[in-house]
This record gives structure tokens, sequence and C-alpha cells, in this order.
């Protein structure tokens, strides 16, 4: 099998699930003949019709609002955020009105909101943020954050699959950058479930997302620099969490740094903290400690953006200061 | 071709009217006037838990709206559209049972007032409290009707003051280009909460926007349940035949204030007199029953009797009825059993069954 691509991966996932279930359609800004902002739907326009790949307006709102009501009557819609800063304008009909509905009026909404969210790639503040703790405080809301290929293929199918919504963040410095050999098959991955990057005896590094790998050559560097043994956990879903991953590792470990791209401040490593502490506080050697983008906007030039955002350097140094407490 | 093209009036719908069909639509007025004075009564006792919302002098618009579609069509109603829901197949039972927050209400009393729909068995579909965010969801339900081929039309309330939100032009917008089978009613009542129409909009006539999106549009006397049923039929049977978007607007005045709580005070002294002495809709059809149509006032005081015995016994069932168990607050966020195991989520769900008890927080630990 060859190697594909984390953006190639959500192709095959769409155009698998697709296949398989006729009820399965797309609809976002640019996505038919286009091919959308990024490709990811590129060529299944051709391959399923007008019909199951709409061009919508520019209008988030109507288009995630028309998703819930085809929803409502059995269809699986897919929808597609040009990018995941634009979900904002779809704040309204996803927290009042798609993640109340089954539990409101007994309606499931079986949709997926996907698009490319992130930074590292000098986007600026419109098109690189990462707005998922805005949702995580939505009851009825699923949000999964793959940081491989293999993972953004399972999670995408498992996502479509689901009976609830599921807002399915891509992180768009991984798109063209990731490359592995996918598990042949119906390679579907649960949504739920956090997935050890590597193990490790001394640390672990908690994250999501681009910042795995990071995480994972921060990891390296200290192992070669320090002789440390460091764990990294890569959540995937952020709603729900995986609290008995989460907790394993700290028994493991005794040490935790969290690691995440979206800003500090109410992020969802402070949550994490939390539960930690009301999990395993008795197996912590030391404080939690996070490591997350600067509390601004996030800004365009190089020097600044590299500033703003998580780097390794500065896991490997927050990494220390937890292993030498 | 023109980017809006008038609904033509096709007069045979009103030739086709049964007389038990004339009767049947004065027996839904009359139901949701009798109900919504019912659940002042409750109101007033304090049974009623939230809010209570009129819609006296509306009940035209909802019930001679409501009355164009076919059983298999969807409706999307607003506050002010009891009657829609009644022509629908709702009972007043359902009714005072979510007013009355009762744990065998269609929402379980998880929702207020009218919020409660039925996608399964009456085609009616439960609103939000957000103004306009009905209108994709049923460009949605409409777009899914026409994916499917099926012969099926949405019809969407809105009012004057949902007209200024995002979410009517996003989903009115949607649907025209999609050619979805969808009839967007506003139903113009002269107020958003205390906010006049002039305020709401520069535009004479709300109607005037259907140009803008390039969709048919047409307005009405919503005080005649006739006229009313006339223009939304029109409406509803082009959109079954591919012509796509309507948009009708309904003339009338809301006689009662945004809630029962609103005194209204922003209202010109007078206004709300002038238009309950000679712009009723019950009034108004009761005339022409009696007149026009030969009905005799027999038939009416029958059906009258047959409303206040349905609420009558309706109102003994729901007060009777058991209010809900907390711990069911707890169920059903999502699709049970989840399609993944999800720890934090069973936790809580499991707390709730067993002990049905308030659960202390998700991933708490509170043995």
């Amino acid at each position: 099998m060859a190697e594909v691509t984390y953006l190639e991966a959500i192709r095959q996932a769409l155009s698998e699930e697709m296949e398989r279930d006729a009820d399965v359609f797309c609809l976002g800004e640019d996505i038919g003949a286009y091919g959308g902002a990024f490709k990811a739907t590129e060529g299944l326009r051709e391959r399923f019709g007008p019909d199951r790949m709409i061009d919508t307006p520019v209008s988030e709102a109507g288009f995630v609002g028309a998703a819930a009501g085809a929803a409502h009557m059995g269809m699986r819609p897919v929808v597609e955020m040009q990018f995941i800063d634009f979900i904002s304008c779809a704040y309204d009909m996803l927290t009042n009105y798609v993640a109340t509905a089954r539990y409101r009026a007994f309606l499931p909404c079986p949709m997926v909101v996907r698009g490319p969210a992130g930074g590292y790639v000098r986007g600026g503040p419109f098109h690189s943020q990462n707005p998922e703790a805005a949702f995580l405080h939505t009851p009825g809301l699923k949000v999964v954050y793959p940081a491989t290929a293999s993972d953004a293929k399972g999670l995408l199918k498992s996502a479509i699959r689901d009976d609830d919504c599921v807002l399915f963040f891509e992180h768009k410095y991984l798109y063209r950058r990731i490359k592995e050999t996918l598990p042949d098959g119906d390679h579907v991955v649960p949504i739920g479930r956090a997935r050890l990057a590597r193990e490790g005896r001394d640390l672990s590094i908690v994250t999501y997302a681009a910042t795995v790998w990071k995480a994972l050559e921060a990891a390296e560097a200290l192992e070669r620099e320090d002789g440390l043994s460091v764990e990294v956990l890569d959540l995937r879903s952020l709603a729900p969490l995986d609290d008995e991953a989460i907790v394993a590792t700290v028994k493991k470990t005794n040490r935790v740094l969290i690691v995440h791209e979206d800003t500090l401040t109410g992020g969802i490593a402070g949550e994490i903290t939390a539960r930690i502490s009301e999990q395993a506080f008795e197996w912590l050697d030391a404080p939690v400690r996070r490591v997350a983008a600067h509390d601004v906007p996030l800004p365009y030039a190089p020097a600044l953006e590299d500033f703003v955002l998580p780097q390794t350097s500065d896991i490997v140094r927050a990494a220390r200061w937890v292993a030498e407490y | 071709m023109a980017a809006t093209s008038a609904i033509t009036p096709s007069s045979p719908a009103l030739g086709q009217l049964t007389r038990e069909q004339l009767l049947e639509l004065y027996y839904y007025m009359r139901l949701t006037r009798s109900l919504e004075e019912r659940l002042v009564a409750l109101y007033r006792q304090t049974k009623v838990v939230g809010g209570l919302f009129r819609s006296l002098g509306q009940e035209a618009c909802a019930v001679g709206g409501a009355y164009a579609l076919r059983r298999e069509d969807m409706l999307a109603p607003l506050i002010r559209n009891l009657g829609s829901m009644l022509v629908k197949g709702a009972t007043p039972g359902e009714v005072l049972r979510q007013y009355m927050a009762r744990g065998d209400s269609p929402t379980r009393g998880r929702e207020l007032n009218i919020h409660f729909g039925d996608v399964v068995d009456r085609n009616f579909i439960g609103q939000i409290s957000h103004l306009g965010d009905m209108v994709p969801v049923m460009a949605g339900v409409t777009l899914a009707f026409k994916l499917r081929r099926e012969q099926r039309v949405g019809l969407v309330y809105v009012g004057d003051g949902a007209t200024s939100t995002g979410a009517f032009h996003e989903g009115i917008n949607f649907a025209a280009v999609q050619r979805c089978p969808l009839v967007v009613i506003v139903e113009n009542n002269g107020y958003a909460y205390s906010t006049p129409t002039h305020r709401q909009c520069a535009a004479e006539r709300l109607v005037d926007k259907a140009a803008g999106y390039g969709v048919a549009g047409a307005t009405a006397d919503g005080n005649d349940v006739l006229e009313v049923y006339r223009v939304v039929h029109d409406a509803v049977e082009r959109a079954r035949a591919g012509g796509g978007v309507s948009l009708v607007e309904l003339m009338t005045y809301r006689r009662k204030g945004h809630a029962e709580h609103d005194n209204q005070s922003y209202v010109p002294p007078g206004e709300i007199e002038r238009w309950a002495a000679t712009n009723d809709p019950l009034d108004r059809y009761v005339a022409a029953l009696t007149g026009t149509y030969g009905v005799d006032a027999a038939a009416l005081e029958a059906l009258d009797a047959s409303v206040r015995d349905a609420i009558d016994r309706a109102t003994d069932e729901v007060e009777a009825a058991p209010m809900p168990e907390p711990g069911d607050a707890l169920r059903g966020v999502y699709a049970e059993p989840p399609s993944a195991p999800v720890l934090w989520y069973r936790a809580g769900h499991a707390r709730a069954v067993d002990d049905n008890e308030r659960a202390r927080g998700w991933g708490t630990v509170d043995g």
C-alpha cells in the first residue's frame, strides 16, 4: 500500500462513506467543482454528482441549520467549513439548535462539521484558530481532532456513522506534511479513545493535533539530552475525553505536562488539569504544567506567530521543570 | 424570466372546500382561542410554570396556513402558531402538559410552552426560541425531500422580528438557490415584543424581500382564514410542483403582549380595541359562515361545546399527571447507547439511573 497524506486520508474517508451509505452527502463553500479550498473533496463531485456535493452560498448558519434539518429527516450530512475559524458564524445553530435537539425534542442530528484548523502556516488571525474549547462547554456536541493520517480517516468514518453531531477538526499544518500507510479494509477509529503515541516512564505529555508532533520531537530531545523517558498521549477525542487513558498515564509516570496550540486561558488543558486533580491527585509528584499559545489573537508575521504558538523548545523547557520538581 | 413572480390566485382551492372543511377551520380556530383562555386561567392559578404566549387575533394565520398542508408535509410553527399545531394533530393535553412541565409532556418536562413536535407521525417540528433559526432547519428538511424525490413540502412560520436575523436571510437564500419546496410565512403582527415593524425594517412591505431572494412573494389579509388558506395553498402546491420557495406575508395584529406579563404600554391608545372590535378573525369567520355559506348558529354552538368538553377533560387529566423524575434530566443528551463507550458520560448517566440523584458534575469523584 502506498503512503497517503492526512488530506488524502480525509478524502478517502468521505469517498468510502458516501459509497457505503447513500444518505451521506456533503455541503459547503466551493467543495464541488473546485474541490474545496484545500482540495479535500477533489474528484468527489465527479463521482457522486452535484446533489451529493452541494456548493452552498457563503452562509455558515444557513448550511449548518440545513444540515440539521436534513439530518432530522434521516440523512447524514457532512458540512465543510472552509476554515474552521468560520464556525463561529454558525455558533448559534450548533450550540442552541443542534446540540439541544436530541435532548429537548428527541431529534437526532447525525451530522459532521469538519474543517481546517490551526496555525504554524502564517495564516493570520482568521485562518489559524483553534476554537475547540468554545464547543467543549456545550453538552450534545462531540469534538475530535486527529494528529495522524490513520486517525484522520478512521475518526472521520466514525464521525459520519455517529448518531450525534461531531465537530471534526483537521489540522491544516498536517494536511500534506504527514504521510503514512493506512490499514487495509474498513478502517474505523472509535470516538472517545486516546492513543499512546510514545511510551515512557518519567513524564507524560498529554496533547492532541499538531502539537503531538512537537511533543514527540521534544520527547526525543529529552531522552537524548537528559536521559528522560517521556510518554506522549494523543487525545484524539476532546469531547468525550478519555479520562481512563489520562489517569492511566498519570499513575504510570506521576508527572504531567499538557500541551495545546489553543490559547492558555479557558483552554482544554485547564479542564484536564482539574480532572487529574480530582481523579489522580495522590499519584502526582509534581504540579501539572501547561504549555499553550499566549493569550493573544494569532499574529501573521513568522517571528510573531513563532513566538505566540507553542514550539518544541517550549515543551522541552516545561518538561524539564516538571521532571526536576 | 422575472426574478419574482406573484403567486397566481387560483380560486378553485377555495371552491373545493367542503362544508365539513369549512367547519373544521372554525373548530381549530375556536379550539386555539379556548385552549389559550384555559391556559390564562391556569397561569393565574400559578399552575403554568413559565411564561404564557397568546395568539389572540392571529388564529386565522396559524389555522388557515397549516390547513393548506397535506398530512405528509412538514410544519415548523412559531410561538403564536398553536393553531397550526392543532391542525397537525397536537392535542390540548400535550399543550397543557408542556405548559405545566409534566413528566409525560411531549418533551418530558425539558422544554416549555408549545416548543414540541412530532416528525415521525404527525409531521411538525418543534421550534426553538432563537428567532429565524427554523428557516435554515426547514431549508434542510425540504432539501432532504428534494434529494429523495419525495413530493412533500415544508412550511415555516416566522414573525416580523425574525426577518431581521441572519438565520432568516441565510435560510431562505439557501432554500432559494436549491429550489427547495419551502413556504416561508412572515406573520406580520405589528410588533416584535415592543418594537413596531417600522422600527424593525425600513422596507414598506416585508414581502418585498421576496424579490431580493428571487422567490415568489404574496401577501394576504391574515385575519381572513379563507384568504390565508387560499394564498398559502397556492404557495404549497407551487412548491410541490417544483416551483421552489415562496415568501408569504400575512397582515395581522397582536392583541396581547409578547407574553402574559407584558402590559403593552408601548401600544398607542385605542389600537388594540379597534382591532378587537372590527377585525377579529373568529368574528369575521362566523359572519362569513352564517352569512355567505349558510351555516346555522346551532352547528357552531355544537362545535363550541365539543371544544369546551375536550379542554375540560384534558385539564383534569393533566392536573393529575406526574412531574418529571429529577434524574431524567441527565438522560438523552447523546444517542443511547453511545456509539463509543464514554467513561465520563456513562458515569454520570449510571448515577442518574441508579440513584436518581443530581450528578455533581462529569468526571468528579464523588463516591
